[in-house]
């Protein structure tokens, strides 16, 4: 049934009065050839017991392979709690939950939240999230522009180092803005960006330097150097990190001599299971002196009337509903479930808790690695410190050898060669806290196999 | 309460007002009805020294606790000084809109001749007072 209040009668006095012919005329500003039309690629709708039945039948056919793969999403174990709760009616069927004066709960399991991750990134400000990392790498680099009153270039350097898709969101999201994004090379043997990448850049106008940590091949960055190089040469420090790695690494707010000005990144270790590619969240914090050119919601902790603590939106002057065009973004909404798993995620595992998935996390993927080193024709592809991730070489296509991997009940990890070529026949792997040392001897011997 | 509205400065219908100095520059600020309208003042972004100007051309933020807006130059000119003052204390435009309030000074070859006088400011600001629903945005809406 269509969820539409209105009926026919409704629709055809509303027309009468706008002096519209029919629902069409409404839209008569978009081009023809941008308007979808009929959708014939599009199956007949089923019934619910027709798609129970369908699905019930593919997921016989997915073999449920041991998950290696990372690349900017990842299995985690998550605690049987945290969905339950998620699941309770106050939180599951909220719908732009900000009211303070019946909204309690929700704002503050938000204000918990931001609360979390100012203490993980080690900056002063958290927002109540964003859609998905890549957005939110998008939004900070806007948000930069929008700070370094200093620069005029609106040019950003962007390491080759950092996620793909990352980028070519961001590409996506800024460049009609004017925003110009300048690829920095990485170091071919160690996988990082060197600070003697940017060297050409010295002494130009740019806006800010995204510094990724790990970055996309799973190495760990030079952060400290790269953070002090970007703001001796007047430009903000954008950091895109795995919050999970925050756990046992350096905060991005203590990196070099005064910390990285923005943090970014996708939250989805935090409590989020893989699902085709999400819902997932963003997360979006930086410096207390750049608050007002923060997109999205933020929390504060308040008093009421009778001096009673509370909880609500603050500095609502940077968003949509206030400042209309001039709004920091369009973004005036967040990701609550996600983020109520996050919180969740997070208290039940407490600090100690998330170190250990850390720890365990980098043990793993070590193991792994050592592992798969030993099968003939593999090697590291770079030879710096990694987090959870790394890139292996392989002596045939990935490609190739990733299929015949699954065949053998192991979801081996990416393949590099379309986003990076001059690797040749490379792989992006990943061993989670969800592996024992059996998951890693299975995959080791289907790679001794496979290749 | 009507507001104060001095004899002696200029207005633009967008309520800042202007007073030319004796070396060919110009001290802006936002009117006593410009700040009474906005309510307690939170923050300002103040422009940067240098900055280039054309007339109407938005170059600072008043923002309070029920709104924010934008503040024009009523002028073209280049900024040469800025209230720094007010980073922390913006409260100085509520208390004192045409004195320590000042937000900005610019180097100009115009006169003042283009702007409001007192009396035209004072009509502008009486019509505003009976629209005020479309002036300001005390109770916004929320919106995901």
């Amino acid at each position: 049934m269509p969820f539409i209040p209105h009926t026919p009668a409704d629709i055809r006095a509303m027309l009468a009065a706008i002096g519209a012919s029919d629902l069409d005329a409404l839209f008569d500003e978009i081009p023809p050839a941008l308007r979808v039309g009929q959708l014939p690629a599009l199956p007949e709708a089923l019934n619910e017991l027709q798609i129970g039945r369908l699905m019930e039948a593919r997921a016989a056919d997915w073999p449920r392979p041991a998950c290696f793969l990372g690349a900017g999403a990842y299995e985690h174990h998550i605690p049987a709690a945290v969905w339950e709760i998620v699941g309770r009616g106050e939180f599951y069927s909220a719908y732009t939950p900000y009211q303070p004066e019946a909204s309690q709960g929700t704002l503050q399991v938000l204000y918990e939240y931001q609360s979390m991750m100012a203490g993980l990134t080690g900056v002063a400000v958290s927002n109540a999230s964003l859609y998905d990392g890549a957005s939110a790498l998008a939004e900070a680099l806007l948000m930069a522009v929008r700070a370094n009153r200093k620069s005029k270039s609106k040019r950003i350097l962007v390491p080759r180092a950092s996620h793909p898709l990352y980028r070519r969101t961001a590409r996506a999201i800024v460049h009609n803005q004017g925003i110009e994004l300048v690829e920095v090379p990485y170091d071919p043997a160690g996988g990082h960006t060197p600070v003697e990448a940017l060297a050409p850049h010295a002494g130009q106008d740019f806006a800010a330097l995204v510094i990724a940590q790990p970055n996309f091949f799973g190495v760990l960055e030079e952060v400290d150097a790269l953070t002090d190089w970007t703001h001796r040469n007047g430009a903000l420090a954008v950091a895109a990190v795995n919050p999970t790695a925050l756990a046992i690494l350096k905060p991005p707010g203590e990196w070099g001599e005064t910390g990285a000005d923005i943090v970014c990144g996708d939250g989805q270790p935090l409590g989020s299971p893989l699902a085709s590619g999400g819902p997932y969240f963003g997360f979006l914090c930086c410096r207390q002196e750049l608050v007002r050119q923060m997109p999205g919601r933020l929390v504060g902790r308040t008093v009421d009337l009778d001096g009673k603590p509370g909880f609500t939106l603050t500095l609502q002057a940077r968003e949509q509903h206030i400042r209309r065009s001039k709004a920091t973004s369009n973004i005036c909404t967040n990701q609550g479930l996600m983020v109520t798993a996050a919180t969740l995620y997070l208290s039940l595992l407490g600090p100690g808790g998330l170190e250990q998935v850390a720890a365990t996390c980098h043990a793993n993927t070590r193991a792994l690695v050592d592992l798969l080193t030993r099968v003939p024709g593999v090697s590291r592809a770079f030879d710096r410190p990694v987090f959870h991730e790394t890139v292996l070489k392989l002596p045939h296509p990935a490609g190739e050898v990733l299929d015949k991997l699954l065949a053998r009940g192991v979801l081996g990890g990416l393949d590099l060669s379309a986003e990076y070529p001059e690797l040749g026949d490379a792989l992006l792997i990943c061993a989670t806290e969800t592996k024992d040392e059996a998951d890693l001897r299975r995959y080791a011997a289907a790679l001794a196999e496979a290749v | 309460m009507s507001s104060i509205i001095p004899a002696d400065l200029r207005y633009t219908e967008s309520h800042e007002w202007a007073r030319a100095g004796d070396d060919g520059t110009v001290l802006v600020g936002i009117t006593d009805h410009a700040q009474r309208l906005l309510g307690d003042l939170v923050f300002v972004e103040i422009p940067e020294v240098g900055r280039v100007l054309t007339a109407a051309e938005a170059c600072a933020v008043v923002e309070s606790v029920k709104a924010a807006s934008d503040v024009y130059s009523p002028l073209d000119g280049v900024i040469v000084e800025v209230n720094e003052a007010l980073a922390d204390n913006p409260e100085l435009i509520n208390q004192d809109p045409y004195g320590e309030g000042w937000i900005f000074r610019i180097k100009t070859t115009s006169t003042l001749d283009g702007l409001l006088d007192a009396a035209a400011y004072e009509a502008v600001a009486a019509a505003d007072d009976e629209d005020e629903d479309t002036g300001t945005l005390a109770n916004p809406k929320l919106v995901d």
